[in-house]
């Protein structure tokens, strides 16, 4: 299934990646942020949203990065070029990423910054929404939130064109460690 | 105002960047969509999409109540109303209560109902459209002219000009360009905004959750940013179960932009925090507008099952070519024909239901089931009701129910006419009569109508009999193809009677909505058709074969005259197509072609009636393969050819580009011969290639499967 969720998703625009560790998932997001030049000047943020991956790799190694703040203000998202959150399933047939964001700030790092990188469980690969259905419940989760490739519009002569309001890209990273088989 | 509609029509045809835009994009559109379904039985997903939404409408007011319930459970405010001005007082009072002076909106079809923004400006609050479509229509004072695609009209270079004023700021026409100028323009906007307005594109009685699916992402912004969100949803959004978003969210970004899922899609099921740790006031606006009372129309409670995805625009022969803002104001196209009526009112869509061509393309993809074509039939003989017919139409119908009467004016049209027949451009039958009162130019007739070479023609007398019900176009206009159905079928060992007393379909009146002269035509041919013991009525005119396979009935039912059901049910079920028939006696082996001949490449064009009301395709094609043909296939062969019945003569500046383009087509395969099973359409290709002057042959079926019987 993660094979044709890579397909499907990198088809709708966005880059596939998949680490075991999180300890991985902690060197390929800082030596991402390097890449992108993340930096203490407002528009070159990173903002990093609270949620499983940081509870299970621990926040306290992370401190001292140059840009990288983990609370999550307006301020700070939109002056963010770099969101990192979690989500917890991956949608197969669609190439979906799918989260409860009910919490503000999981969305603002995922609906206001230039680039989202969404850090999913492998194991939490579904093959569709029926499948997917299943295992969430509007009554537990107050906003569940789709996410398919980065922000998109054709609205001008219908041209396709990547980031409106949203990210204008989407950087999914698995990492088996949070749950799923090794590589 | 019949004057500003046909300008208006003139002015959208007229502008080739709306035409290119569009025709690029429904051409394109049809490709993507197919491919977007690759492994989806539409029917299937389409069968639960409507069942469900249909059971919604049965009883709105107790689902309405459910989900009020439940999402007040949660904490958030609804409103339901039937009122579009208490929808507006509502939202000014929230407004108020809370100091909003900035709104954010995320596209909405139903605060473009209500004429939202007008409201809240007056009153002091700005308002801001979010969905880069919505803005730049916003911004250049219009209104959209498709729900899904809402400035697909618009030029980059207009977009450039809009927003160059907006920044002060002389802009390029680079898309990427104008689109970051949009995401800058609009950032401050998000986040100063107090209020934030969404629509909803389904709402879940059983948890309250309401479901937005947008690509752009604003949808979000406004949903998370602003302190207070209201939403704002039409009705017919409700469904009972949460379970039934999975096949709406199958189908509707398919169907709308053949995506397999939009960017986003957000469920929300009551409020959440804001990032200031306050929780969010949400308000959620159930709006009825009419919605209630179609529902208890049992002609237009199917409406209800609409997704609003759109994908009807996109298939529209008519929609490609004059773009939305013909069809009015909020909704467009063939489904906003449908709301014009309802929530504006009758009259509304007295001019724009004419636009309808009945090719039922829109039937084919609609993932509500609606059946669109049938719906704006009702709306015109509605019409019709509440006004009377025009007094023009009235006297070509009293002809029409009168056969003997009729049928002379026919004879002596063929007379009258010949020493004006240089043009061949005649009209679908019997509606041309109103160019006699025009005083334009006469219908070639034929000189001697099928009736009266019927008397003429041998055939083997056999225990079996076939019924040929001609109709007009054939009788009077293409005998021939009268005799090469009675030829086939003698071959076949068929004996064919022709009832001297069958009159018109009724077709003509019944696509005018005038429905009394219909059921006259209907029950006249029925006591004709079924005096005689045959195993078959077979007709070589779709149209004709609809009319006798399933309008009869329906017309009879709708003005009373229910007596007529039974024998109109018989009659049904003895009705068959000739290409059906055929087909049939071929593999029976009744019937074979002269072998080994290679009659080189043809190409088939088909009929809308043909196609998609009787679901016969691949007959005609099959048979004129085993006739020695190879088949070439065109590019959008089952579009509609323009010809539209009375179409043609009423909206000529719109058939004559759709028939252009059909001719286009046909002659980009090379071959020189087109076949078609319809006499309307082979009268309207004929008369475009006359036109054209291309030396491609026009041919019915029968005629071109009859040479090549085996002697």
């Amino acid at each position: 299934m993660y094979e044709q969720f890579k397909a499907r998703a990198v088809g709708v625009g966005a880059e596939v990646h998949r680490v075991g560790t999180c300890s991985d998932a902690v060197e390929f997001v800082l030596s991402f942020l390097k890449q992108e030049g993340v930096t203490d000047t407002a528009g070159s943020y990173a903002v990093w949203a609270k949620g499983p991956f940081l509870e299970a790799a621990g926040q306290e190694s992370l401190a001292g990065i140059p840009g990288l703040g983990f609370e999550v203000t307006r301020e700070r998202a939109a002056q963010a070029k770099v969101g990192i959150s979690d989500m917890s399933f991956a949608v197969a047939d669609t190439g979906s990423l799918v989260q409860d964001q009910a919490a503000p700030d999981q969305r603002l790092a995922s609906a206001l910054t230039g680039i989202h990188i969404a850090l999913v469980p492998s194991a939490n690969i579904v093959a569709d929404k029926a499948a997917l259905f299943a295992r969430i419940n509007p009554k537990n989760s107050r906003y569940i939130a789709f996410i398919t490739g980065p922000s998109r519009t054709a609205d001008i002569e219908r041209v396709l064109t990547i980031g409106v309001h949203g990210p204008e890209r989407l950087i999914i990273l698995f990492v088996d460690e949070l749950g799923g088989e090794k590589k | 105002m019949k004057q500003e509609f046909k300008a208006s029509i003139k002015r959208a045809l007229n502008d080739a960047n709306l035409t290119g835009a569009l025709g690029k994009f429904s051409e394109a559109y049809k490709v993507n969509r197919t491919k977007a379904y690759e492994g989806i039985d539409f029917e299937e997903l389409r069968g639960r999409i409507a069942e469900a939404k249909s059971a919604a409408a049965c009883h709105l007011d107790e689902v309405a109540e459910t989900f009020r319930k439940n999402a007040e459970a949660l904490g958030a405010k609804v409103f339901l109303t039937s009122d579009p001005e208490e929808v507006k007082q509502y939202i000014l009072k929230v407004a108020r209560d809370n100091g909003v002076k900035n709104v954010v909106k995320s596209k909405s079809m139903a605060t473009e109902e209500i004429h939202l923004n007008k409201a809240l400006v007056e009153q002091g609050i700005s308002v801001a459209e979010t969905d880069l479509g919505e803005w730049i229509i916003q911004l250049a004072g219009q209104t959209p002219s498709h729900m899904v695609m809402p400035a697909i009209h618009m030029t980059k270079e207009e977009v450039a000009d809009i927003f160059s004023k907006e920044v002060n700021e002389r802009l390029d026409t680079d898309i990427p360009r104008l689109v970051k100028v949009a995401r800058n323009e609009l950032r401050p906007k998000f986040l100063e905004a107090d209020m934030g307005i969404s629509g909803g594109n389904i709402a879940v009685a059983e948890t309250g959750s309401i479901v937005l699916v947008t690509n752009e992402g604003n949808a979000r912004l406004v949903t998370t940013l602003p302190r207070i969100h209201v939403a704002l949803i039409g009705v017919e959004k409700l469904v009972e179960k949460f379970e039934t978003v999975v096949p709406i969210l199958d189908a509707l970004p398919r169907s709308a932009t053949a995506q397999l899922l939009t960017s986003y899609v957000s469920i929300i099921t009551g409020p959440t925090q804001n990032d200031d740790g306050s929780t969010k006031e949400l308000h959620i606006i159930l709006m009825d507008n009419q919605r209630t009372q179609m529902a208890k129309d049992p002609k237009f409670k199917q409406a209800l099952q609409c997704i609003r995805c759109g994908s009807c625009l996109n298939v529209c022969p008519i929609f490609r070519l004059v773009g939305g803002h013909v069809f009015g104001k909020v909704y467009t196209g063939g489904i906003g024909t449908i709301l014009t009526a309802w929530f504006d009112e009758l009259k509304k869509s007295e001019e724009i239901q004419g636009l309808c061509i009945q090719c039922g393309n829109c039937t084919q993809v609609c993932p509500g089931k609606l059946d669109i074509p049938e719906m704006i039939m009702e709306i015109r003989r509605r019409l019709v009701l509440e006004k009377g017919q025009p007094l023009v139409q009235k006297a070509i119908f009293s002809v029409v129910n009168n056969r003997k009467l009729f049928h002379g004016m026919l004879r002596a049209a063929s007379v009258a006419g010949k020493p004006f027949t240089s043009g061949k451009f005649i009209r679908h039958l019997p509606l041309f009569l109103s160019e006699l009162t025009d005083g334009r130019s006469l219908p070639a007739i034929a000189e001697k109508p099928f009736r009266d070479l019927y008397a003429g023609i041998q055939q083997p007398k056999g225990k079996e009999k076939a019924v040929f019900y001609a109709g007009c176009l054939i009788d009077f206009a293409y005998p021939e193809t009268g005799v090469a159905l009675v030829k086939l079928l003698n071959k076949a060992g068929i004996e064919v009677v022709f009832p001297e007393e069958q009159t018109c379909c009724g077709a003509p009146a019944l696509y005018s909505g005038a429905y009394e002269v219909a059921a006259q035509n209907a029950a006249d041919n029925i006591t004709a058709l079924l005096e005689q013991d045959a195993q078959y009525v077979v007709s070589a005119c779709p149209t004709c074969t609809v009319a006798l396979a399933h309008d009869f009935a329906k017309t009879l039912e709708a003005v009373g005259r229910t007596e007529w059901l039974d024998k109109a049910k018989q009659l049904a079920e003895k009705t068959v197509d000739l290409a059906t028939l055929v087909k049939h006696l071929v593999d029976e082996g009744r019937l074979s072609f002269q072998e080994g001949a290679e009659l080189g490449k043809i190409t088939y064009h088909d009929s809308c009636h043909l196609k998609r009301t009787l679901k016969v395709s691949e007959q005609p094609r099959e048979l004129l393969q085993q006739a020695g043909y190879q088949v070439e296939e065109m590019f959008e062969c089952d579009m509609c050819c323009g010809m539209g019945g009375s179409y043609s003569m009423k909206l000529p500046e719109i058939s004559a580009p759709i028939l252009k383009r059909k001719l286009k087509n046909i002659k980009e395969t090379g071959a020189p011969l087109v076949a078609m099973d319809c006499p309307g359409c082979v009268l309207q290709i004929s008369g475009g290639f006359d036109q054209d002057g291309a030396a491609v042959r026009v041919k019915h079926t029968a005629e071109l499967l009859a040479e090549r019987l085996k002697d």
